[in-house]
């Protein structure tokens, strides 16, 4: 196991190298984008002087990187500074709102993830079969419409024709917990539709390149059952490929479903962010930013360390 | 049955009483039609229902919002300054200026110095109790060198405002104007209590209806009724839920399925299936809203007035507002002011699409086979682009070569307007002839977006401020709005209307057009069946 510790702490320095080239790249993009927050938060409304206030107040007129390495700085301090639009303090503003996006993401993956993965199986199983076929192309047809699309047919269907889903999942800290699960089923529901085909199909595939082992060949010689084959002995060779498809998922549902928090309403990180970008907040951006970096570099590692764990020949390599 | 919809509209919105139009619907025999609910709306105003949570769902809120009265970008976090906050001055559904936190005013015979006499006891939310000292605060807040307010430029021509013992505020201002208490109606110039600065103003603390409970930028409001609210038979509503839903479709989605009470800048294009819904009410505000192509006279070859008229017969109006508007405005006639505005100059011919007079300017100012670069993006209003590309078609038969360049709908205000050449904008419009024309119009006004220069017209817009006498202003203004149709260098193609629907329940009366959302008061003024 040792090796695995090793690689955990390379992997983390090296995440946070990332974070830090990662950080650059957002501060000088924002940089790069024509216009300041001053200009556009009084928009039609700027007069010269009153932007030149408003710069001066921010320090927004000191050079780029003066204003990035006093950011860095209290960063160190663990300090995230304050939203240059509002004043409030990034931390307040984030923390709530990724909450709610990892409240989100949690949701749709406890019912995506089994889902597609059984799914997957199950048409590894029935390699060819009418089954098999008809899965693929439900699957494959709800993620080639754009989510948007699936949203507002989810939308016209269970809320405003049936009447059962709500339509908007605007939820407050005043809600129950049950009164929020509620609330976010269509985006649920939507971000399901959208994820499954991708890690139901590499299961598949996984499973049925393992078929093609020996080790099965024999397994099945043996007289063992079809399914028990697939599942007991094709299916945990297959589970690196898979943990690795689904962790890229749980990536994507935190970090890309800003469309669908918009459709619904849903207050996540993702509009956080875009609307810090069009007035170009940038303490909120870096935040934004950093946490969709730390998620992807956190499962892209878990993915790896289990990967590791679950093939023996790369546990104990020789 | 169209007719009988439109006087409908007309009583709802208060454009005509209720005599004329059992009179007009009499007329063509179609009394036995009228919804009852129509006719007694009057009777029960008397006594609306207090209680319920109001919830609105509103285009126009970021997560960059701040309660801050200087800044305000946008409806959301305007409503909910309307919800905390009151003026000086209210302006009511004709538009007229009547008095809220001044009892009364008066000003000096040239109209540069105004008195306002305050309401005594007025109470802000923290129990303090508001005086003159409170106004100058909130005025001086948008003013001096290093201000960075929004309404810098309303409150420029203040020299000077002075508080005359507990109950009494004078303002001297740069020049005469009859206008002023409308300035003072503005929701920048709300009154907060003396020594707010800062992350105080987050705490939305002001003597208004509601009450802030909580403020997430960019997703909701929620504020809960004033127990000591000094309005008489207002707020009504017990608490107030402004949700900002950027999508529109979300927005009537939610309207639909009862989630939400009421929403602004509904669909242009589904908005004739909404009317027909049973289960909701639509309201149709024709206020001062219009969209603007303006040219910046500095550049070549803008400064000719040849050039510029070639410009403005090269546009079919009617076709532009039937399709990108979808038939919901009217067409306007380059100058900025609305039909239902007070010196609205009627007699005014309306330009008309004339491919030959086009030709003939285009000619005259020797620039045939010029290409016109036309700047467009849907920050400036939704549908500028088809709009552009319509302006582009229509010139086109009239030899008129346009270009449409399509801009990015980011950075627009900073990047595009009053930098490009030529390109399309938007106005919320202003209550009086005056403000607007001193807002974009005048030679020095920080905004004038086409940097145009006429000396006759801007003598004649500070005649006409500091006019108190009504017929003689009203010929100023005729002068001023037919300068700015003749020789202005802004295409003004049309008006459009403020689309709101509401649930069945939401009841109101007399709904005021100079903003969305009954002039952003519907959360005082309306209330639940």
């Amino acid at each position: 196991m040792d090796n695995v510790y090793g690689l955990i702490l390379k992997r983390i320095g090296l995440g946070i190298l990332t974070l830090f080239a990662i950080s650059i790249i957002f501060f000088m993009g924002v940089e790069a984008l024509p216009g300041d927050l001053a200009e556009e938060i009084l928009g039609q409304n700027a007069l010269p002087e009153t932007v030149a206030a408003f710069r001066k107040e921010l320090k927004l007129d000191l050079p780029p990187h003066e204003r990035y390495i006093a950011w860095l700085g209290d960063l160190m301090k663990g300090d995230m500074g304050k939203s240059l639009a509002n004043g409030r303090p990034v931390a307040d503003l984030v923390g709530w709102r990724f909450a709610n996006t990892l409240f989100l993401a949690i949701s749709a993956a406890v019912i995506a993830v089994p889902i597609a993965i059984l799914l997957g199986i199950i048409a590894a199983l029935y390699r060819n079969s009418l089954f098999d076929r008809i899965i693929s192309m439900a699957t494959l047809s709800t993620i080639s419409f754009p989510e948007f699309f699936v949203a507002y047919i989810l939308i016209a269907l269970l809320s405003v024709q049936l009447i059962i889903f709500p339509s908007i999942s605007n939820i407050n800290a005043q809600m129950s917990f049950w009164e929020k699960i509620y609330a976010i089923v269509l985006p649920c529901l939507t971000l399901t539709l959208v994820v499954v085909a991708h890690m139901m199909r590499q299961t598949r595939a996984a499973i049925i390149n393992i078929l093609a082992s020996p080790f099965i060949e024999m397994a099945r010689l043996k007289g063992i059952q079809r399914t028990r084959v697939i599942v007991m002995h094709a299916f945990p060779n297959a589970l690196s490929p898979v943990i690795n498809v689904i962790a890229l998922n749980l990536a994507y549902l935190v970090v890309g479903v800003v469309i669908v928090e918009v459709v619904f309403v849903y207050p996540g990180l993702g509009q956080l962010m875009v609307d810090s970008v069009s007035k170009r907040d940038i303490p909120v951006v870096q935040a934004c930013g950093l946490i969709f970096a730390s998620v992807y570099i956190g499962l892209n590692l878990t993915a790896d360390v289990l990967s590791i764990i679950s093939n023996p020949r790369l546990r104990n390599p020789r | 049955m169209s007719k009988l919809k439109e006087l409908e509209q007309l009583l709802t919105n208060g454009k005509i009483s209720r005599r004329d139009f059992i009179a007009r619907v009499s007329a063509l025999g179609l009394m036995a039609a009228v919804s009852p609910a129509l006719l007694s709306t009057p009777a029960k105003a008397a006594t609306p229902k207090k209680g319920g949570r109001f919830r609105m769902g509103l285009a126009g809120g970021s997560t960059t919002d701040s309660l801050d009265p200087g800044t305000l970008p946008d409806m959301v976090p305007q409503m909910a300054n309307r919800q905390l906050r009151n003026s000086l001055v209210e302006t009511n559904y004709k538009s007229e200026p009547i008095p809220e936190l001044a009892e009364s005013w008066d000003s000096s015979p040239d109209a540069t110095k105004w008195t306002f006499k305050l309401r005594k006891g007025v109470e802000f939310h923290n129990g303090k109790t508001l005086d003159a000292e409170d106004v100058v605060w909130s005025i001086n807040h948008h003013r001096g060198k290093d201000s960075k307010s929004a309404a810098k430029g309303i409150v420029d021509p203040i020299k000077d405002i002075k508080a005359d013992g507990k109950d009494t505020v004078v303002f001297e201002l740069t020049g005469g104007n009859a206008d002023f208490p409308f300035i003072m109606s503005e929701y920048h110039l709300s009154m907060i209590p003396a020594g707010t600065k800062g992350a105080d103003l987050e705490k939305g603390i002001g003597t208004g209806p509601y009450m802030l409970v909580s403020h997430e930028p960019g997703v909701r409001v929620f504020t809960k009724r004033n127990p000591n609210y000094w309005k008489e038979g207002r707020a009504h509503f017990d608490e107030i839920e402004t949700i900002a839903i950027s999508d529109v479709n979300a927005r009537t989605n939610a309207l639909k399925t009862g989630q939400i009470d009421a929403m602004n800048r509904c669909e242009r294009k589904t908005f004739h299936l909404l009317k027909k819904m049973s289960e909701l009410k639509t309201i149709v505000g024709n206020g001062t809203k219009h969209y603007t192509v303006p040219m910046i006279t500095t550049i070549k070859p803008y400064d000719s007035n040849d050039a510029r008229l070639a410009l403005k017969y090269a546009v079919d109006r009617e076709q532009i507002v039937k399709t990108v508007l979808r038939g919901l405005g009217t067409v306007g006639n380059d100058h900025p002011i609305g039909r239902n505005q007070r010196y609205y100059a009627a007699d005014l011919p309306q330009r008309k699409y004339d491919p030959d007079k086009a030709k003939f300017y285009l000619k005259k100012a020797g620039l045939e086979g010029h290409v016109f670069n036309l700047h467009a993006a849907d920050a400036a209003f939704g549908g500028a682009v088809d709009a552009a590309v319509i302006y582009k078609e229509n010139a086109a038969k009239a030899g008129v070569n346009i270009n449409v360049v399509k801009e990015p709908d980011d950075g627009y205000w900073s990047n595009v307007w009053m930098k490009k050449e030529w390109c399309m904008c938007f106005w919320s419009g202003r209550v009086t002839e005056d403000w607007m024309f001193a807002t974009a119009y005048a030679a020095d006004a920080g905004w004038n977006d086409t940097f145009w220069k006429h000396e006759r017209f801007n003598k004649l817009l500070v005649e006409a401020r500091a006019e108190l006498d009504d017929a003689k202003r009203r010929e100023l203004y005729f002068e001023c709005q037919k300068i700015v149709s003749d020789e202005g260098a802004t295409v003004v193609p049309m008006f459009a209307y403020d689309l709101t629907a509401t649930g069945k329940n939401v009841m109101f009366e007399n709904v005021a057009a100079d903003w969305e959302m009954d002039g952003m008061r519907a959360p005082e003024r309306w209330w639940f069946a």
